[in-house]
């Protein structure tokens, strides 16, 4: 009887410890749980897809909006524009200094130089 | 055909690198794809600006005894401009995502270049000789006075210095809602894919208001999408098979003989994954980023994050040989995800023999695999090791606590310098790497 307590008590032993050796992915991915709580429960899904699906993301445009904030800015400064291409939704309306510079073309490639 | 690995029997030297030395990399001159044409003559680049630069190889002069010749520029132009879609509110970048040669058929060059929603066709024809002596305009190109024209003479084809002109031929627009990914000519010669991210098109190169739609894996529900088409293409050899690449890690092979709407696949390949060792992160390394049939036909290969995977046709249920391209990588995970370095592309590709393989890593670093003797060796593409003729070191990542001399440590590692591109000639062991902003070539050391 003791002895079967005994065997059952060392794989139960070896069992923990096997788990706790965790794959180095596992780890990862509970490191990234820790700092990030709120992340999806379904990886990959379809949020990852969907967002690739849109790549650069929507930029919206409303000429009525857009002239009236220009009517508007006459008094005011411009803004400078932002440093980096940032989503320009909802409340902004965009200015062609907010807009991300398109520059032109016809500027040979530095590989041809 | 040679090997991969250091030694006695074979080694890499530099060969040449193309554009800026400075520091700060404009985004335009990332180049974003590198294609050899089919005899290795050509070797063409596309960058983010939507520019195409074409470069040719010439012989070895007796002058300057190169290994095997210089590649140098033939052409350059700009292939697309950047657009701005207004009924969807989205800009549609000029990045060229993708250059296709076609076989070669006369004395002009075609390319099929493309970028996120338009394919065009290229024709790449030298001039060597202009007309001189025309009636109606002077030399100048000025329309003479009639009046003043006397007598009547033939024009004389005189010879010119050689001018290569770049025409676009074919522009195939308006087909792909979503980004298109890849593109394959057929071996057929008359019809090529495009791929974008749930739909795949087939294109006759003759016509460009039309195309077949192959395959479209768009859920009725969108909410449904579980996965996307990374990578596409043809067949080598059998002009009514392709294949096509997923977000899962998965590939379909599909017959066109089957069916007009290839939604239902002839063959699936998926390798069995050890559900214990699922993990946030399974997903997205498992996402093929380019697949690429053997010259032979016989295989395909496939990269995923991690590694570069050759299956045979005729074994769907597991890849016949895996490589690990960056294990060290996989207790690196969290923050390559944070710093969307996860979500990179590599590509792979052959030598023209299949006995060897190759593709990209971070620090500029490349990797090949000789799939006869199973070495395998590790190169950096760097300013510091490109005097001419200069044999490449191999290079060693350390992984353990214990880091040797000449060994980098996997946090040292420069994130930013990614190889996602590289190109084999198809008959000779050259070799193109492109290190965001610049092009290397490498050689061979004839002994």
């Amino acid at each position: 009887m003791s002895e079967e307590n005994d065997e059952t008590k060392a794989s139960d032993e070896q069992q923990e410890m096997e788990e706790t050796v965790i794959s180095p992915e596992k780890s990862e991915e509970a490191k990234l749980k820790a700092r990030y709580p709120n992340l999806g429960a379904k990886p990959g899904g379809s949020d990852f897809l969907r967002k690739r699906l849109q790549k650069g993301g929507q930029k919206y445009f409303d000429s009525g909006d857009y002239n009236m904030a220009k009517a508007k800015m006459k008094n005011k400064q411009l803004p400078s524009a932002p440093a980096e291409k940032t989503e320009i939704t909802g409340g902004h309306i965009p200015t062609p200094q907010d807009l991300p510079h398109r520059k032109t073309s016809m500027v040979t490639s530095k590989l041809a130089g | 055909f040679a090997g991969v690995a250091g030694g006695n029997d074979f080694q890499w030297c530099f060969s040449q690198v193309k554009g800026a030395i400075d520091e700060d990399v404009a985004e335009a001159d990332i180049i974003s794809t590198v294609e050899f044409n089919y005899s290795g003559e050509l070797l063409a680049t596309g960058d983010k600006g939507g520019r195409v630069v074409i470069f040719q190889h010439e012989q070895e002069s007796k002058n300057r005894p190169h290994l095997r010749g210089e590649y140098n520029v033939y052409s350059t132009f700009q292939s697309h401009e950047p657009e701005f879609d207004y009924l969807k509110s989205l800009e549609i970048e000029e990045k060229i995502n993708k250059i296709r040669w076609l076989p070669q058929q006369n004395a002009a060059h075609f390319l099929l270049s493309t970028n996120d929603k338009t394919i065009k066709l290229w024709k790449i024809s030298e001039r060597d000789k202009r007309a001189e002596g025309y009636n109606l305009k002077d030399e100048d190109g000025r329309v003479r006075d009639p009046f003043r024209i006397t007598s009547l003479r033939v024009p004389v084809l005189m010879p010119m210095d050689l001018m290569v002109e770049a025409s676009p031929r074919r522009i195939f627009a308006n087909a792909h809602t979503y980004h298109i990914n890849s593109i394959s000519v057929n071996s057929d010669h008359e019809t090529y894919l495009s791929a974008d991210d749930l739909r795949i098109n087939l294109w006759h190169l003759e016509i460009t208001d039309r195309s077949f739609n192959i395959v479209d894996i768009k859920p009725a529900n969108m909410e449904e999408l579980t996965e996307v088409i990374t990578a596409a293409e043809c067949h080598p050899h059998q002009c009514n098979v392709f294949v096509y690449s997923s977000s899962k890690g998965t590939i379909r092979l599909c017959d066109m003989r089957e069916a007009a709407l290839c939604d239902r696949h002839s063959k699936f390949f998926e390798e069995p994954e050890d559900p214990s060792s699922r993990s946030f992160f399974s997903e997205i390394i498992s996402s093929i980023s380019d697949v690429k049939f053997s010259h032979s036909g016989r295989y395909m290969m496939t990269r995923d994050y991690l590694s570069v995977k050759v299956w045979d046709l005729n074994m769907e249920n597991r890849p016949v040989e895996t490589y690990q391209v960056h294990e060290y990588l996989r207790s690196k995970l969290c923050s390559l995800y944070e710093n969307d370095c996860i979500f990179d592309k590599f590509e792979c590709c052959w030598n023209g023999s299949d006995s060897a393989i190759m593709t990209g890593s971070y620090n500029n670093f490349f990797r090949m695999f000789d799939r006869n003797t199973r070495r395998d060796i590790t190169l950096e593409a760097s300013r510091e090791s490109s005097k001419p003729r200069a044999t490449l070191k191999p290079r060693k990542v350390s992984t353990g606590g214990k880091r040797k001399k000449d060994e980098i440590s996997v946090d040292s590692l420069d994130f930013n310098k990614k190889i996602l591109h590289t190109a084999w000639h198809p008959k000779d062991n050259v070799i193109a790497v492109a290190a965001t902003n610049n092009l290397y070539i490498f050689q061979d050391k004839i002994n």
